[in-house]
């Protein structure tokens, strides 16, 4: 599969109150049956897109945090989490929902799929991409 | 668009998918089939309802794909393959059950 592109779908932007967040999430799942090198990064208010227990009522708009949980299943493994947009928030990984995907050539064990990177490690990471799409 | 059950009148869009996922009975599914003469089975059933918790968990209408993968996981692998799935739902399981299990369209989905 020599035609396999890196492809990085990055998000800086709070969940709620743009429509970005969900795009982009729309655009990843849809993208996943296309069988790219896929990564999700999260910096900026983006980190705020993957934060747990999260509670629309009040803003009477579909709470769309529990699709996260269905990258797994769409073979998208690869989420990469600022670490100092996270500290300048005051949140933890712990603050974040435990995303998972099974690993077929492992057994279908279950491994992590976030990774917390310095902003110099995802730095490196933007460089390695093919395409960067940036919601 | 609409179909009714025992009365109660539920709007669909021109596709013929639910307005309103909320609204969604049993009844519903039976009525769908029957404007598309679908008969449903024990083994529909079984699909629509793994569709439905599967909304209910993720939010989300799976694409075939990962319903295929998720169905041979918690169903059995005789049930987890495109042919079992399009025998029963020969419209395609995503499409045509999804719109059943009153869920929109899988996105993706054209």
């Amino acid at each position: 599969m020599a035609d396999v592109k890196k492809f990085m779908y990055v998000n800086r932007k709070a969940p709620y109150g743009t429509i970005y967040a969900l795009e982009s999430l729309e655009v990843v799942l849809i993208g996943a049956a296309f069988d790219q090198d896929v990564s999700l990064a999260f910096v900026d208010d983006g980190v705020y897109q993957l934060t747990k227990d999260q509670d629309t009522t009040g803003v009477g708009i579909k709470n769309f945090s529990k699709t996260y949980s269905a990258l797994g299943d769409y073979e998208v493994s690869k989420i990469y989490v600022d670490q100092e947009s996270l500290d300048e928030r005051g949140l933890t990984l712990d603050d974040l929902q435990h995303l998972v995907w099974e690993d077929e050539d492992d057994d279908w064990a279950e491994k992590d799929s976030i990774r917390v990177l310095s902003r110099a490690e995802m730095a490196d990471l933007f460089e390695e991409q093919d395409v960067v799409l940036s919601f | 668009m609409s179909f009714e059950v025992n009365g109660k009148t539920f709007e669909t869009d021109e596709e013929g998918y639910m307005v309103n996922l909320l609204e969604w009975e049993p009844g519903c599914a039976e009525a769908m089939a029957k404007l598309e003469d679908q008969p449903l089975t024990d083994a529909h059933w079984e699909v629509i309802n793994f569709l439905r918790e599967y909304y209910d968990e993720y939010q989300i209408a799976p694409a075939v794909r990962v319903l295929t993968k998720a169905i041979g996981k918690k169903l059995g692998k005789e049930k987890g393959n495109s042919k079992y799935l399009y025998e029963l739902f020969p419209y395609g399981p995503g499409k045509q059950a999804c719109k059943y299990a009153g869920l929109p369209k899988p996105t993706g989905c054209v």
